[in-house]
């Protein structure tokens, strides 16, 4: 650089343009390297599947980098993904009862089904798992689950009184019990607390009718509705001891903080939340996709999953179980993944006290969310 | 010259930009909500189609009535109130501070924007929860607890939290400007302090006040956090009515018509709001 003595100003001579040209020049090949080594995934997914707990690992080993977008339900999923052009996303978790509308839509690929460890399930039915496959085609991978039933703050509510959903209406409780904001699984709860067990999805007009009336007895009682984070915050400060629509995935990352509460499945029964992660349409990556959804299913990604900050989850490998058991012995326990517990959860699906969550059969979503909006007006 | 439109270059030049602005992100999307409010969703998809179904369906539902006039009564309410408790407060910055302490008042008001309004409405979980500091407080004096969060009374401090300063501010600099000889005059021919304000210091700041009072009522109507966060979504305001829609089989559409109802609310009470500020009463010279 070469300075005017009169004037005191900065000119920049050619040599200066030339050198600084040069240098960016020169290190341009480096920092495009480094860039084009990082493969960025794009990943549509309940809150917590894109963190540091679950993909670091993961991360530093394939050098990849994860970039998630968060829903919240399996409808706002599909909102997302509709509004989105192809090949948005590269890896779609779904929730299992949606699998089919992604399938249908054209939203997800085929994906081979010698590719992950169906022999290691511990459970049949999650290796054919409803509308997970259009005929012998596999469409989407499950990976994790988890059980909804009554969620209870344990110095207000006795474990007997938290078997059955009639819990909700205990006196003591006016306006202390939550909902999460979401009509499917509460309005399912409302419709195995009415007797109709595994055809609890599937309701004529006059069941749709009870389980509406059953529901709105209840809205006195009710506190407030609530999302992930609400619903996280009122079990957690006690402004809400019972909450209905939720299960041990709020409560056991509250619990595993030590508050005092717990998830139970009532006499009635339970809904099982599932998991699956789908590979995006159009997408350009989806090896590393696919190396993802196998290392998920892994031990170690099970464990993961099972110990995940936001929200645990069932493993639901024999080989992730049995790492769960042996690296957190306490979490295994905790959540009853031990076979021969009271409320193994495999057990708990063998007993027929679990139904996997399902959308309306007879009624649309519409009809569903227009009562849950009634509800929340009454 | 008068009677002629002159084409001015240069002013024109100046307002092309907000004229811009203006179009492409309030007039392109308000036309283009109108236009999906007639779009139909089939399989979770919007499919382009002119009918009127959406707004059939979402008029004839009596939750978005209950929700409409939750939100018009609470917004009000909560624009009342704010009003309300920030006139002393603007009063005494106006009449009773020194220019000095008007200044660092009104700059301490301005410092909680600063802060994003969901970090606020969350730090009120510490004070309102029935295990927070201000029940603690009350339990010292035998009172309580009181149920606060997840009530009425929660959405109402979330939508002060938003508005309060604003009106502060908004009143402050209002009654700052008025000639105080007016008020000494009012005072001297024997006016009692009530009626000070309310003869003179009102009708003097009218347009300023209608105008804040305005700015706090948009501001809560239009607000998701508090009613959510704070008042539980007990009852759903029509934000959160949006929000149910969306997240039920993509039904953007019954969306935009509750938007639309909800503008053109807004803009009704705009209008007659700004009507009211700006009217010259009878018998004054315009």
């Amino acid at each position: 650089m070469a300075k005017d003595p009169k004037s005191n100003q900065k000119h920049y001579l050619r040599r200066d343009v030339l050198r600084l040209g040069g240098g960016v020049a020169l290190s341009t090949p480096f920092v495009s390297r480094a860039w084009a080594q990082t493969t960025e995934i794009n990943m549509l997914a309940w809150y917590g599947h894109g963190e540091p707990d679950i993909v670091g690992a993961f991360e530093e080993a394939n050098n990849v980098k994860f970039v998630p977008k968060y829903y919240a339900g399996g409808d706002n999923m599909l909102a997302l993904i509709a509004q989105s052009p192809p090949g948005t996303y590269d890896i779609i978790l779904s929730d299992a009862e949606f699998v089919q509308q992604l399938n249908l839509a054209g939203y997800i690929e085929e994906m081979d089904a010698n590719d992950y460890p169906f022999d290691d399930m511990l459970h049949e039915d999650f290796t054919k798992f409803p509308g997970h496959w259009d005929g012998d085609t596999l469409f989407s991978m499950m990976v994790r689950c988890g059980h909804l039933g009554v969620s209870y703050n344990t110095t207000a509510m006795s474990a007997e009184e938290a078997s059955s959903y009639d819990g909700f209406w205990k006196p003591e409780l006016a306006g202390k019990v939550g909902h999460f904001d979401w009509h499917l699984p509460n309005l399912g709860m409302m419709s195995l607390l009415n007797g109709n067990s595994a055809g609890l999805w599937d309701l004529s007009d006059d069941q749709w009718a009870a389980v509406q009336e059953k529901t709105m007895s209840l809205r006195t009682q009710v506190g407030g509705f609530f999302d992930y984070g609400g619903t996280f915050n009122g079990m957690k400060n006690g402004e809400m001891l019972a909450m209905c629509g939720i299960g041990d995935w709020i409560t056991g990352a509250l619990e595993r903080d030590g508050a005092p509460v717990a998830s139970v499945i009532p006499k009635e029964g339970g809904i099982q939340w599932t998991e699956s992660y789908c590979i995006g349409k159009g997408t350009d990556k989806a090896d590393i996709v696919k190396t993802f959804i196998q290392y998920m299913l892994s031990p170690e990604g099970q464990t993961k999953s099972a110990q995940m900050l936001a929200y645990p989850g069932f493993a639901i490998t024999k080989a992730g179980r049995a790492m769960l058991q042996d690296v957190d012995p306490a979490e295994a326990k905790r959540s009853h993944q031990i076979d021969g517990m009271v409320n193994e959860p495999i057990a708990l699906i063998d007993d027929g006290r679990i139904h996997y969550r399902d959308i309306p059969q007879q009624q649309s979503l519409e009809d569903w969310n227009d009562f849950w909006s009634e509800y929340k007006n009454a | 010259m008068k009677g002629q439109l002159k084409f001015d270059v240069y002013a024109l030049t100046w307002r092309l930009p907000i004229i811009l602005w203006q179009l492409l992100f309030f007039v392109g999307p308000v036309v283009y909500m109108i236009v999906i409010s007639l779009f139909v969703v089939k399989n979770y998809r919007m499919t382009e189609a002119f009918e009127l179904v959406n707004w059939a369906r979402m008029l004839t539902r009596g939750y978005f009535w209950d929700s409409y006039a939750y939100t018009l009564f609470i917004a009000s309410l909560s624009a009342t109130i704010a009003m309300v408790v920030a006139f002393p407060a603007a009063w005494t910055l106006a009449f009773r501070a020194t220019e000095a302490q008007r200044r660092w008042a009104v700059f301490l008001l301005i410092i909680p924007f600063f802060t994003s309004y969901l970090v606020r409405t969350f730090s009120w979980y510490v004070i309102l929860a029935e295990s927070g500091v201000l029940n603690a407080m009350l339990g010292y004096v035998g009172l309580g607890p009181f149920k606060m969060l997840n009530t009425h009374f929660g959405t109402l401090i979330g939508y002060l939290t938003l508005t309060l300063p604003l009106a502060v501010i908004l009143q402050t600099v209002t009654m700052a400007n008025i000639d105080k000889t007016l008020i000494e005059a009012a005072r001297n021919l024997g006016c009692k302090p009530f009626a000070t304000i309310w003869r003179v210091v009102l009708p003097l700041s009218k347009t300023g006040f209608i105008v804040a009072a305005l700015f706090c009522f948009i501001l809560a109507f239009g607000d998701f956090v508090a009613p959510f966060y704070l008042g539980g979504s007990q009852e759903p305001t029509l934000p959160i009515l949006i929000l149910d829609t969306t997240k039920s089989g993509q039904q953007w559409p019954r969306a935009a018509v509750v938007a639309i109802m909800m503008m053109a609310t807004l803009f009704t009470v705009a209008f007659t709001a700004i009507a009211l500020a700006y009217r010259t009463p009878k018998g004054a010279k315009a």
